[in-house]
């Protein structure tokens, strides 16, 4: 059983800077957690307080049941892969595998089967004599995830693994961390600040900003279900939009004023949430995806408004319209095939079932 | 691949002749420069083993050229090896030398890890200090140096040089290795320490290896100037029996104004065999290391 617990867990380097602020978190036996944020938001810092190679200032953590705030690395039952692989240059790749085990003290025959097994998980079988400096990004990858796997730890831990890689190369990555977490059921930590990484590879994503975490849940929760503003504006790309409103009661619905005299209908089912801030000032969000060419206006709390974009930008799949709203850059997703033009005016239907109302100041979303 | 790229742009190639030309000029201005340097380099070296190989009588005729020998003999060589105390003087060479290299080695690289990883109270301080003792001349120290090893009671000892010939070369390693080891990545002692490596495992199976170019350079240095070391010896140093090479030919081989000038020649050309070697030996495993991770980072 390894889960991980963090309990208040404050880090101050000396010099005052706070890099996390007092974090509690839960993870279970099993669980793939990634940790997202922008960079400078502690995640590495937390990662490294996990694996012991940063004190912890203040707070609890534990792994397994164990409280480990004094217990050095190699004592904690975890494995590591770095951002720059941290091979051992001078020793060949069945080597930087079996270091762990060697220093173990395990049998010669344990680590030749574990390293032999990894090495086939992985797909690296034949590069096991050579040294790090004869393989590619990828493989090194792979050597370096391979030297985790064969320690059978209780919890694994990345930082940023991917992000020396080439575009290409870290979506196959990807798919073959996710492969090797389902193969070997290992309480995985990863850090990234890549959210489409944490998205996709994510059993929970931890959202952190400033030290602290912003929200914690399963990839489509935070997705449709963003607690701040800036969990909302980071999950997802093309990001959320935010256009400044107001939130009008008239006849007994709500209605949200945007700039530009456009009003918009609150579906009946959200006039209760929504209704405390009746009369007020607004953030008024809404993907882009939900943002698109005049379509399902049959369909309930779609409504139409006229925008005029001032860049298309033609993806294959889609085309990304970028228009203006009270100095607001508004973004859009439209069908290929519709009549989007930069300055020529476009009608554009608006999903409000997936509509979010924040509030200004504080960025909750409501 | 090569030769499609090559056929197509023969244009571009003869635009490039002056290139190619102008890179030949350089290297004709290398070789030259390097051959002037050879010859610079390797006329006294020369002229000792044609001096080595002359007889007493050749040498003090002033009538014949001194860059010829007329009658090669190796009496010189063959003297020194069967009579006097040449050979144990080389002896106590190499056991100075042997000691000094080992101890600065190990001095050097424990102070250079501690140095380079552990961040305690004014390291930085110490590190920068222990580079300033280096630059302390030997000529203002040996005086001092004298007092402590007379009360120590190792004057006229050569073990005194075990104990002094490190002060001349730990300072200088230690900065050599320190430049080493901080070049390693944080990562490496990182991904050391989850595997399970304590400290000084850490310095032995991945902090030497991984420096090992910065090593051997270290090593060279304390050879060499343990080998070469003059000034502490002859004043520290008075019986035949104590003495290294380096002042072991000149009082033994020069007897008031006498200059035995064949043996001399022969002794320090022999004398220098041992540097020779170990530079060969360890060259290649210092190419071969520093170029080692050159290519691919
Ligand atoms: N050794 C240190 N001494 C002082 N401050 C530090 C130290 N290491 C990190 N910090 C600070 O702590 C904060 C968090 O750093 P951390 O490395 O955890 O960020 P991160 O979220 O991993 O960012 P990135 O995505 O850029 O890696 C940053 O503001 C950083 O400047
Ligand atoms: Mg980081």
């Amino acid at each position: 059983m390894a889960q991980v617990t963090l309990r208040k867990v404050v880090k101050a380097y000396e010099g005052g800077v706070q890099a996390v602020k007092g974090i509690d978190l839960d993870i279970a036996d099993h669980e793939f957690v990634v940790l997202v944020g922008p960079s400078g938001c502690g995640k590495s810092t937390t990662l490294r307080m996990i694996a012991g190679l940063e004190e912890i200032s203040d707070g609890e953590i534990s792994i397994g049941g164990r409280l480990v705030n004094d217990v050095p690395p190699r004592d904690r039952d975890i494995a590591m892969v770095f951002q720059n692989y941290a091979l051992y240059p001078h020793m060949t790749v069945f080597d930087n595998m079996a270091f762990g085990l060697m220093l173990r003290k395990f049998p010669k025959e344990e680590i030749k089967r574990r390293v032999e097994n990894a090495a086939r998980i992985l797909d690296i079988t034949p590069l096991l004599q050579r040294k790090p400096k004869a393989l590619s990004g990828g493989q090194r990858q792979r050597v370096a995830m391979g030297r985790a796997i064969v320690r059978d730890p209780k919890v694994f831990l990345f930082d940023e693994p991917l992000s020396n890689l080439d575009a290409k190369l870290r979506v196959q990555m990807r798919t073959e961390i996710k492969k090797v977490h389902q193969t070997v059921r290992t309480t995985t930590i990863y850090v990234t600040h890549d959210q489409v990484e944490a998205m996709t590879l994510a059993d929970r994503v931890v959202v952190m900003h400033g030290g602290v975490i912003e929200q914690v849940g399963p990839p489509q929760e935070l997705y449709h279900n963003p607690k701040t503003r800036f969990v909302a504006g980071f999950i997802g790309s093309p990001a959320m939009n935010f256009i400044p409103a107001r939130l009008e009661n008239g006849a007994g619905a709500l209605r949200v004023h945007l700039p530009g005299d456009i009003v918009l209908p609150v579906p009946a089912e959200r006039t209760a949430r929504y209704s405390a801030l009746a009369g007020k000032e607004i953030l008024f969000g809404i993907r882009p995806e939900h943002l698109t060419e005049a379509k399902n206006l049959e369909r309930p709390n779609v409504a139409q408004m006229l925008a005029t974009p001032e860049v298309t930008e033609p993806m294959g799949m889609e085309t990304l319209v970028h228009f203006k709203m009270a100095g607001a850059e508004i973004c859009g997703r439209v069908d290929p095939t519709a009549p989007a033009a930069p300055g020529q005016p476009l009608p554009m239907a608006v999903d409000l079932n997936h509509m979010h109302v924040l509030e200004p100041q504080s960025g909750r979303v409501l | 691949m090569s030769t499609t790229t090559a056929g197509g742009f023969v244009p571009a190639e003869m635009k490039h002749g002056s290139l190619r030309r102008e890179r030949r000029w350089a290297m004709i201005g290398a070789y030259v420069a390097l051959a002037v340097f050879v010859v610079f380099f390797m006329t006294p070296p020369f002229h000792m083993l044609v001096t080595s190989l002359k007889g007493s009588a050749e040498i003090a005729d002033l009538s014949g050229n001194p860059w010829l020998v007329s009658a090669p003999t190796l009496q010189n060589y063959w003297e020194l090896l069967t009579q006097g105390n040449y050979l144990l003087h080389f002896r106590n060479s190499i056991i100075v030398t042997t000691c000094t290299v080992l101890i600065s080695m190990v001095v050097s690289t424990l102070a250079a890890f501690a140095l380079a990883r552990m961040k305690f109270w004014g390291s930085a301080t110490l590190a920068t200090g222990v580079f300033l003792t280096y630059l302390v001349p030997e000529t203002l120290l040996f005086i001092p140096m004298f007092q402590i090893v007379g009360s120590l009671g190792l004057y006229n000892n050569m073990w005194a040089m075990v104990l002094i010939f490190p002060t001349l070369t730990v300072p200088f390693c230690t900065w050599i290795m320190i430049g080493y080891f901080a070049s390693i990545p944080k990562e490496l002692d990182e991904a050391a320490l989850i595997d399970g490596a304590g400290h000084l495992q850490m310095l032995w199976k991945i902090f030497i290896p991984v420096a090992l170019p910065g090593i051997l350079a270290a090593m060279i240095f304390a050879f060499t100037v343990s080998w070469a070391a003059f000034i502490y010896p002859i004043a520290f140093l008075v019986s035949s029996d104590q003495m290294v090479l380096t002042v072991g030919i000149v009082s033994d081989l020069i007897r008031a104004d006498t200059f035995q000038w064949g043996k001399i020649m022969a002794g320090a050309l022999m004398a220098a065999l041992p540097p020779l070697l170990v530079y060969a030996f360890l060259m290649d495993y210092y190419i071969a290391g520093l170029t080692a991770g050159a290519t691919k980072g």
